[in-house]
């Protein structure tokens, strides 16, 4: 029974270490793409509050936990309370499936760098993910006023057409790993990341997840420009904090999927030629478990980076556009992305030659330039129609 | 124009966005570092003084007349050879601009006959409450080099009997 014991504590430690780690995530993550977009525009950015700005989150914090919280007068109290935890209780439970390395050990006992080993990772995943959207709908539907309402409604259109190629873009990381295990799908990397086997796929589902996790260029639900702040327009204080809580974690937690599904998550981000030179083998995680989150850290940091880069860069795609881009687009690549991957693995078994496996990513790459042409085909019709 | 060209200029709009990472900031770290206003900036007025430190200002009220906004409010007084604040017969005893109307168009400044209002290049102009919006003349008024220039001053009679001083060239 004492061993019953210390795996609960152990779970709790856990879980606790994960949370506190989301929530620091979350606050630094905010600092992190003020600074960064500061820099991409030519500014400097938050450099008051401690050394570099460091303290600004914790200045921010204070700022919001004393601001006055209004609720509108013709709001549905219940609903309008409840939907700002629907939106960050799943960005935090998601984390749970993540993993983070193999596993140490400590105080005498193995263990594991992850919360939950689910055998179906990827489906939690995915339906968690979906929950969320229930909370934005939900905030901009009880505000009871037109920005929240067309923010959520937006929110919700668009979250179910990425949704879509989303989850069909990470069937061909099942097929590759030939497991909806998180821990076997990193294992399965150890050769090849999936971003090499897989290009497009790997964009395919950066694109539905910047769409899932309302980023820009698919910032549409809270486009300040025409929605004021979109569904969270009525909220203030604290239950404001919790919807930009919840942003910036599922950003934290999509950058940690992307990169467990497709950059190889805690594996070592060096070919093998590096990491078999013999003082150079340490960077192994084999050999050095504890590496194993410093790698997802990095990879993490350096994906947050490209999302910021990108917000820094394209405008937002107009609403129409956003929609024929997710299902004539995204949806049609990704089933004939499953389709190229299904029969080049097939190939592979068939003739026991992995070069088969190779076959995938040229053929990928060349039937995601189809969608390209189609996309220059049309701007021209424009500009001649113009013209 | 070719067939990659939309995944080009994607690409290429995220390197110029990457390219100004190494550039250098814009930035004035205000409170530390000010900014040069431009020559033809209109700031906060001063009111100006003559080399010996009488005032430029006579009182006439034409930039409390001149002022869109009715942001300035002057009472004359009477000069005399014992207290004597500015040239001519009358001085300016109260002179007060309220900022919270100022709109800094520049009017009074054209509108004064001595040159004795201008507007400087201050443009920390924050306040409070509504009372601290009001300059008074001893906020606004240039400061002195020396204790003997400040004003009112003991002068000779007959030596500032002219208010308005002479130009050098009328037709200018």
């Amino acid at each position: 029974m004492i061993s019953d014991w210390t795996l609960w504590l152990e779970w709790f430690i856990k879980s606790v270490i994960l949370i506190f780690a989301l929530l620091g995530g979350f606050a630094y993550l905010t600092w992190y793409e003020r600074r960064a977009l500061a820099r991409i525009q030519t500014r400097i950015g938050p450099n008051r509050a401690g050394p570099f700005g460091l303290l600004q989150p914790i200045a921010d914090a204070v700022k919001l936990i004393f601001k006055e919280e209004l609720t509108p007068a013709k709001a549905y109290k219940f609903v309008f309370f409840l939907a700002p935890i629907l939106t960050v209780v799943p960005s935090i439970i998601i984390a749970a499936v993540i993993p983070w390395g193999r596993s140490i050990n400590l105080f005498g006992r193995e263990i594991t760098l992850y919360l939950a080993d689910i055998n179906v990772g990827i489906l939690y995943f995915m339906s968690i993910a979906a929950i969320s959207v229930y909370g934005i709908v939900l905030a901009g539907w009880s505000s009871n006023s037109k920005y929240a309402m067309l923010g959520g409604l937006r929110a919700t259109a668009q979250m179910i057409s990425y949704e879509l190629s989303l989850g069909i873009a990470l069937v061909p990381v099942i097929l590759l790993a030939d497991s909806m295990r998180m821990i076997d799908i990193v294992e399965a990397q150890s050769s090849a990341w999936f971003v090499l086997i897989q290009p497009v796929g790997a964009l395919i589902f950066w694109i539905a997840t910047l769409a899932e996790i309302n980023r820009a260029p698919f910032d549409m639900p809270e486009a300040e420009q025409e929605l004021t702040a979109g569904f969270h327009s009525e909220y203030s204080g604290m239950k404001f904090a919790l919807f930009f809580m919840a942003e910036y974690q599922k950003m934290i937690i999509v950058c940690a999927i992307i990169a467990i599904f497709f950059f190889g998550g805690y594996l070592e981000p060096f070919p093998s030629f590096i990491t078999n030179i013999s003082w150079l083998s340490w960077l192994k995680v084999d050999n050095s478990p504890l590496l194993g989150p410093v790698y997802m850290f990095i990879k993490v940091v350096v994906l947050l980076f490209a999302m910021i880069w990108v917000r820094a860069t394209w405008p937002r795609i107009r609403y129409d556009r956003l929609m024929e881009f997710g299902w004539k687009i995204l949806v049609p690549l990704s089933l004939v992305i499953v389709f190229i991957t299904a029969t080049g693995i097939l190939l592979a078994a068939e003739f026991n030659n992995n070069l088969f496996l190779w076959m995938i990513p040229v053929a990928s790459v060349i039937v995601g330039l189809i969608p390209v042409a189609m996309v220059y085909r049309s701007l021209r019709r424009i500009s001649y129609e113009r013209a | 124009m070719s067939v990659l060209d939309p995944i080009v200029e994607l690409v290429r709009g995220l390197w110029v966005t990457l390219k100004s990472i190494g550039e250098k900031p814009v930035t004035f770290q205000y409170p530390e570092e000010k900014r040069e206003v431009r020559q033809r900036f209109r700031g906060r007025h001063v009111l100006k003084r003559y080399d010996n430190g009488l005032e430029k200002c006579i009182g006439c009220s034409l930039c409390a007349a001149a002022c869109p906004s009715d942001a300035i409010f002057v009472e004359a007084s009477e000069n005399t050879n014992e207290k004597r604040f500015s040239p001519g017969e009358r001085y300016a005893s109260t002179y007060e601009i309220n900022m919270l109307r100022c709109i800094f168009c520049g009017y009074c400044e054209d509108a004064c006959p001595t040159e004795a209002i201008v507007l400087g290049d201050n443009y920390e102009l924050s306040f409070t409450d509504r009372r601290s919006a009001i300059y008074t003349k001893e906020m606004l008024l240039e400061s002195v080099p020396s204790q003997a220039f400040l004003t009112p001053q003991k002068v000779e009679p007959g030596e500032f009997n002219r208010s308005v001083p002479e130009m050098k060239d009328p037709r200018d």
